[in-house]
């Protein structure tokens, strides 16, 4: 079943203050995400990303085309019942607690009363607030402690559908790692995760597919299992003896060097040749390991490289 | 519906609770009640007219500022803040969030008022060594009073669903200050001629007539308080800000969010 299904979702903003010239921040977008799955929605900054993920939510209205969200429309506050929603740097009332904040989303979200404090503790517990700070108000928070109230309040109602954006930001390397888990375990659960990100390494160990997005234009959508797995053709060799680096290097491939250890890639063919030239220079051989590609690679080939996102 | 309007509400209330512009004001206003009562221990004769004067304006301006200050920010400072994101992603109907934050600002200003009321009439019974059975016409020209606090709320909420906080504060000041001359508008639109009578005429009556809603000047001077009068100000009262929630509510309807 189809969770999310975007059908030629457009949004164009007028900027300029006399002569408004319109900017255009998504092109026709039509993109499918199916139930159960973790769907990675990568670009760099500045991609569309927030704009798309504002147009699911219905807090911007599209230039164009529509979109389908668990069946049905996301003015429909039955669709919205079931959906949790991290905003990306999200901001909260600063004068209320991590308590008083879930308390009042739970009663928005039609939580009932009796399984609301159960509810809380367990969404606060599990994107791993400390207790300490349950009954502090927000504004001495961290951008850290934020973004876990963040997530509380996206799981607290028990979500079908979870749209994150950005969800790592503002976290520590233990943070992230544990953000991860908890995507993994939301997932593991049944829910439908869709999140935006840059950092490729989150998308590459949590998704199921991934979609990439540069200036407002789709540009691939691919089963990250597919992407990352192929050999491309290179090989890793490591030895150790950097007496061997000059007669390879001579071969004309490149070579690095970090104390003893040293480190090249060369061609699939080239690899007999190379492991020969090592033995007759002494060289202890570490490891030969063939290349592949990975999440970068591809996010890199289908935005065209950094010179086409700056631009 | 009136659960999710509710929760809203209380938020806006413990926001506005919260806030420190609140306790000023509020410490201006019985400062002002406190300097009526020096003044009227000052006065031979008129003791009792001048601190219902000045209490009672007191108690006026400072909820009217009250409504302007945070009125204003009630829907901007969300958008602004994007606290708006997390709650109109749940199933919040964009009106019932308008309707909620109305709610919490005009059942602030309720209690700020009772406070207040509370402070005067402790005020009256020191100067006049007790209460006469007359000051519940004051009580009528607090209801008036609250009935404005509430047209002024709306109002900020109306400009503070499109416009940003100091524009929505300098227009509903001004809209405040014409609205209080709205008699002597209607009194100009009556003896022009041609087309300026029926601009000036129309623009009288889609100003909110707070000049109607300001009774403390006969209460000061013993009058009795009209039960038509009652009922008139508070139909209008309801009206005005009613139609003005609703014009807030379709133009937040359909507003993008930054």
């Amino acid at each position: 079943m189809v969770t999310i299904e975007t059908f030629g979702l457009e949004k164009t903003y007028r900027v300029g203050f006399w002569r408004r010239k319109p900017k255009l921040a998504l092109r026709p977008l039509t993109l499918s995400v199916n139930e159960g799955e973790i769907f990675g929605y990568l670009g760099p900054n500045g991609a569309g990303k927030t704009t798309t993920l504002k147009l699911l939510m219905g807090l911007a209205e599209p230039s164009s085309g529509g979109c389908k969200i668990l069946g049905g429309r996301i003015s429909d506050p039955a669709v919205r019942a079931q959906i949790g929603f991290l905003p990306e740097q999200p901001y909260f009332y600063d004068h209320l607690t991590p308590l008083e904040l879930l308390n009042y989303f739970a009663a928005l979200s039609a939580v009932p009363a009796k399984d609301r404090t159960r509810r809380i503790d367990a969404a606060l517990k599990r994107v791993g607030l400390d207790e300490d700070a349950w009954a502090t108000q927000l504004r001495k928070f961290s951008k850290g402690m934020l973004q876990r109230v963040g997530l509380a309040q996206a799981i607290l109602h028990e979500p079908k559908l979870i749209i994150l954006d950005e969800p790592m930001s503002g976290l520590d390397p233990m943070g992230r790692r544990e953000v991860r888990d908890l995507i993994e375990e939301l997932n593991h659960e049944g829910r439908t995760i869709f999140f935006s990100t840059h950092i490729l390494s989150d998308a590459e160990a949590l998704c199921d597919r991934v979609a990439i997005l540069n200036r407002g234009e789709l540009k691939g959508v691919g089963v990250v299992a597919d992407l990352v797995g192929s050999v491309n053709g290179n090989v890793e060799i490591m030895w150790h003896g950097a007496e061997a680096a000059s007669a390879i290097r001579a071969r004309g491939f490149e070579v690095h060097a970090v104390g003893e250890t040293v480190r090249a890639v060369v061609p699939e063919s080239e690899v007999d040749r190379v492991i020969d030239t090592l033995r007759t220079q002494r060289a202890k051989l570490v490891s030969v390991t063939p290349m592949r590609t990975t999440l970068e690679d591809y996010f890199v080939a289908k935005i065209g490289g950094p010179a086409e996102v700056a631009r | 519906m009136t659960r999710r309007i509710g929760a809203i509400a209380f938020n806006t209330f413990r926001e506005a609770v919260r806030d420190r512009v609140l306790y000023n004001l509020i410490i201006f206003a019985f400062l002002m009640i406190g300097a009526s009562l020096l003044l009227g221990q000052i006065t031979i004769g008129v003791e009792r007219q001048l601190l219902i004067n000045l209490g009672l304006t007191a108690i006026s301006i400072f909820g009217v500022l009250i409504a302007i200050f945070i009125g204003i920010g009630l829907v901007s400072k969300e958008i602004d803040k994007r606290t708006l994101y997390t709650v109109l992603t749940r199933p919040v109907q964009r009106w019932e969030f308008i309707v909620g934050k109305f709610f919490g600002l005009v059942g602030t200003l309720v209690v700020n008022a009772g406070l207040m009321t509370l402070g005067f009439f402790i005020a009256l019974m020191y100067l006049m060594h007790g209460l006469q059975s007359s000051d519940t016409s004051i009580l009528a020209a607090i209801y008036f009073i609250l009935l404005e606090f509430m047209m002024v709320t709306a109002i900020a909420l109306l400009l503070s669903s499109f416009s940003t906080p100091i524009e929505s504060a300098v227009l509903t000041f001004a809209i405040f200050v014409v609205g209080s001359f709205s008699e002597d508008l209607r009194n100009f639109a009556e003896s022009a001629k041609g087309s300026t009578h029926y601009a000036a005429l129309a623009f009288s009556y889609l100003i909110p007539n707070f000049a109607a809603m300001n009774y403390i000047a006969p209460v000061a001077h013993g009058s009795p308080v009209p039960a038509n009068l009652i009922a008139y100000n508070t139909a209008y009262g309801l009206l005005y800000a009613g139609a003005v929630v609703c014009a807030a509510s379709l133009i937040f309807q359909n507003r993008n969010l930054k």
